[in-house]
């Protein structure tokens, strides 16, 4: 059975009942405007009656495309199955012999008889192209899948020792596996001060962290080292990708003139960046990353301060002034974007300078509990603190997941302890860093569209 | 001799989902399977459709090669379970041979009862329970003239289905009262007595056969009321139960089946059972019962499979929920939970006569649903099965449930199992 992941995710709070989607998918799939035949079914709580219907008060019974089925491991004809490359589980009518069997399995009234037909129904997201969730005008249906994350990267080697020593929850030791996984075992790693080595990228006791040959430059001289060694490589005639995985400090502070020098000459190397917005491995000291009002350990909450006091540092707006090969904004919370830029940003690679920046929460640096990475990582996408794009020279900047309703950005500041103590007027002014921010970037990107 | 780490006896459902559980926990255990059909796995329930021909042998195997060299799967066919010697964790086959093993799951499913009826070992009669079984009866089928299905439960009734489908004239002999007892109550047993005989079959309920002649053309069957009647095919469905002759001298505990605890674990050490050969905790009863029917197999064979390979995810077996689903002439019955009224409790039916629509259902004396029969009234039952194993206090959504068992049940299954 594959492993791949495919299911429409269902936000109540947002749903107002309005049924679209039921009409959506009666149409496309039974050309029919009768919604019981619908294979996404929105049913209203019963304890409601008030009218008009408001949001959470209604309830959703969907095939899930489960990971371990059991309509399939019930049914007695070998006609439910998980498709491996899709990730949906497939029904195969001319095995089915309507026994009705799959109904007693699954427990989510995922599939169901059509009274119409007198077979059971179930959805198959439309080949990947779900109708109901653009025919949801509230946004309360989501298409999520990794299909192509699980089929292809499970089968690529962890490029990493196992037992990395991170801190509990930090996701840098998920980024640095997946991209390694990624970028492959034709590559030469640098790894400058900073968690990614202080996690053992650089070993122990004389063996490498990595399966891969891998170097540990100084924070200032890593891009251009890393474009020596690439040289090198070319001079010898031997194809090899030439990475770095570095802190924010590194990138943005000390080893900006490398980095810049490199970006400028067009190296053909891969720089990839883990923001978590510090100084972290050495005990979160502010760096030019960090956002204003943050806690670090050099920017303190006292009698005179209240955090940094000044704005954090666009980078990757910056590395577009290089024009750069490619330049990207990732987010571990999005790894099918991060994919993707991923996969751009190795191929810019051998014609020129990729860059790749990848916002990162530190669970200790932040002060959140271990548990919430991924949820403090999506907040920042969802409140717009932080915005995911990629530019190339060509086509310009674009966002790649664009947010139509952004969360307040306190509903970001308040999931973490770096930002308890502001003020009223320093959320404004975060606020108002945002909003001028988001304006920033989308008066690029709408000039890329006028091309 | 061969040794193994985990070994098991069957090839259906069981089988396959300890098999998974197996290697959900531990990739690299050796596993080898002897099964004594001699097919690739297939299930007994599709067996109907095979010899109605809507479905073909070919196409009904649950698994290919493929999934047993992904597996890492030594798969036996036609390689049968003979003996048992559980203190040198020893299994003997039927050509023999011994086959060694560190674990060892039964699966081995149940077989037709054959009733000791006088002169039934003079003459030729089917039974359905294997892929040959159905190939033979699907020959026979073609040339049956008068057929007689003895046994109305549900392998009985899609028999005979199918042979009134393919023109016969078919009798069908029960002894009891009523047809599908023990899955539907008088009035759903009555829709469906209606449906077979508008459809030409003749039905004697309240009799038993007692006694069998070869006859010109076949059998011909004695009544216990001194009726005789001419059947140029027999098939004999009168019920199932396992086949333990395997166990003789083992040791291993076993009434009516295998008994077993709530891990599947039987009476010995380092032996499992599940599926239809075991026997274990009823839900409604907390006494271990026979619950022949293909999800529960499913259940066992998963919890079996973990509490070999020692998986820590073990969750302990809820106990054994009857559950059934069934379709005649364009029809469909389906039956959760179990349709005695407790004490206390109530059962509340409905019928429309106009669309045929039946449904009874029982509620225990705290408003909890305890079973749920409809007849075209659709309900999706694998939530009504979680409301009944979740013992979920109904209470003031009562009326409501039962006006709108499908909506209610979606509504509840959606607050519940987030
Ligand atoms: C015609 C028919 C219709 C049915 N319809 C339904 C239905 O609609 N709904 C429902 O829930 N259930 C139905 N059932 C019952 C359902 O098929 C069984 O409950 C289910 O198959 C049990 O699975 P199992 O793995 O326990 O055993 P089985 O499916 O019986 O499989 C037993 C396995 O053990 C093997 N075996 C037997 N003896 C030995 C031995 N000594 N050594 C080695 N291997 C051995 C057999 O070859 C077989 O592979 C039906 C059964 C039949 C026959
Ligand atoms: S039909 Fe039910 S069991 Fe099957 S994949 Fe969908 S939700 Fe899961
Ligand atoms: S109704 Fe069809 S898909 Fe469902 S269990 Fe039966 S054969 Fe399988």
């Amino acid at each position: 059975m594959g492993q791949a992941y495919s299911t429409i995710a269902f936000d109540p709070a947002k749903c107002d009942g309005c049924g679209k989607c039921m009409t959506a998918c009666a149409s496309v799939k039974f050309d029919s405007t009768d919604t019981t035949r619908s294979l996404i079914q929105i049913v209203r709580s019963g304890g409601a009656s008030i009218e008009p219907p408001r949001p959470g008060e209604f309830e959703l019974a969907l095939c899930r495309q489960c990971a371990d089925p059991k309509c399939a491991t019930v049914c007695p004809a070998g006609a439910l199955g998980k498709n491996g490359a899709t990730g949906v589980i497939d029904w195969d009518a001319s095995k089915c012999v309507d026994c009705l069997l799959c109904t007693i399995g699954c427990t989510y009234a995922g599939i169901a008889l059509d009274e119409h037909s007198g077979r059971v129904s179930k959805c198959d997201t439309c080949e990947g192209k779900p109708a109901c969730v653009p025919a949801c005008p509230t946004g309360a249906l989501r298409h999520v899948t990794t299909a192509r994350i699980y089929n292809e990267v499970g089968s690529w080697e962890d490029l990493f020792a196992p037992g990395l020593a991170g801190c509990q929850g930090c996701n840098t030791e998920l980024l640095m596996r997946h991209a390694l996984r990624r970028v492959g075992p034709d590559t030469v790693l640098a790894t400058p001060p900073g968690c990614v080595p202080g996690m053992g990228s650089v070993g122990f006791n004389g063996t490498t962290g990595t399966k891969v040959p891998v170097f540990h430059p100084l924070l200032t001289n890593t891009a251009a080292m890393l474009a020596g060694v690439k040289r090198q490589y070319e001079r010898v005639g031997r194809k090899v990708t030439a990475m770095a995985i570095a802190g924010d400090g590194g990138a943005s502070d000390v080893g900006f003139q490398s980095l810049s020098g490199a970006a400028e000459r067009g190296e053909r190397i891969l720089f990839m960046v883990v923001d978590n917005e510090g100084y972290m491995n050495t005990g979160m000291q502010r760096s030019s990353c960090t956002p204003y009002g943050a806690w670090t350990s050099t920017t303190p909450v006292g009698e005179h301060t209240r955090g940094k006091s000044q704005d954090a540092k666009n980078l990757p707006m910056i590395m577009i002034n290089h024009r750069c090969e490619y330049v990207a904004t990732a987010s571990t919370a999005y790894m099918e974007d991060l994919y993707d830029k991923l996969d751009k940003a190795l191929a810019a690679s051998e014609r020129g300078f990729a860059y790749l920046h990848v916002y990162s929460p530190c669970t200790t640096g932040w002060r959140f509990q271990s548990a919430l990475n991924i949820e403090v990582a999506r907040k920042a996408v969802e409140s717009n603190f932080v915005t995911l794009w990629e530019y190339t020279p060509e086509s310009g900047l674009h966002f790649t997941r664009p947010v139509d309703k952004p969360l307040p950005v306190t509903d970001y500041l308040e999931a973490m302890g770096r930002f308890r103590h502001l003020s009223p007027e320093q959320v404004e002014h975060i606020q108002k860093k945002v909003t001028e921010n988001l304006r920033f970037v989308r008066k690029i990107a709408e000039q890329a569209d006028e091309q | 001799m061969h040794t193994t780490d985990y070994l098991i006896a069957g090839s259906s459902h069981a089988a396959l989902e300890a098999i998974n559980a197996i290697r959900m926990h531990d990739g690299e255990g050796s596993i080898t399977v002897v099964t004594r059909d001699p097919h690739r796995p297939y299930s007994p329930t599709v067996l109907p459709y095979v010899v109605s021909g809507r479905s073909t042998p070919e196409r009904v195997y649950l698994r290919d090669d493929a999934f047993f060299t992904l597996n890492k799967v030594d798969y036996r066919s036609g390689c049968a379970l003979a003996g048992l010697d559980p203190a040198a964790h020893q299994a003997r086959l039927a050509d023999g041979s011994t086959i060694g093993y560190r674990k060892l799951l039964l699966a081995t499913g149940a077989s037709p009862v054959v009733p000791p009826i006088s002169g039934i070992d003079r003459v030729d009669y089917h039974v359905l329970r294997t892929l040959d079984d159905a190939t033979r009866l699907r020959a026979a089928m073609a040339g049956s003239k008068n057929a007689v299905v003895l046994g109305a439960g549900l392998v009985g009734m899609h028999a005979a289905e199918n042979l009134v489908k393919a023109g016969a004239s078919v009798t069908i002999v029960e002894m009891s009262k009523q047809l599908t007892s023990g899955y539907f109550d008088e009035v759903a047993a009555g829709m469906i007595e209606q449906a077979f005989l508008g459809n030409g079959a003749k039905i004697r309920t309240g009799h038993r056969v007692v006694g069998l002649e070869p006859g010109p053309k076949g059998a011909t069957l004695q009544l216990d009321n001194g009726d005789t009647i001419p059947a140029d095919l027999l098939l004999v469905a009168v019920g199932v139960r396992p086949e333990l002759g395997y166990l003789d001298g083992s040791g291993v505990a076993t009434e009516r089946g295998i008994l077993v605890d709530d891990s599947m674990r039987t009476s010995v050490e380092d032996v499992w059972a599940a599926g239809d050969c075991a026997q274990a905790r009823g839900f409604f009863t907390g006494t271990p019962v026979m619950n022949a029917i293909l999800p529960d197999a499913t259940v066992q064979g998963r919890i079996a499979g973990m509490a070999m390979a020692g998986d820590p995810g073990i969750k302990p077996y809820p106990g054994g929920v009857p559950l059934n689903t069934y379709h005649f002439f364009g029809r469909h019955a389906i039956s959760v939970g179990s349709a005695a009224v407790p004490e206390g409790g109530r059962a509340q039916v409905r019928f429309d006569a106009a669309s045929g629509r039946y449904l009874r259902a029982v509620f225990d004396r705290d408003e909890r649903l305890t079973g749920i029969f409809g007849v075209n009234e659709f309900f999706d039952a694998g939530v009504m099965a979680q409301l009944i194993l979740r013992r979920t206090d109904l209470g003031p959504l009562r009326e409501r449930f039962f006006a709108q068992p499908l909506a209610t049940g979606r509504e509840l299954m959606s607050q519940l199992w987030r």
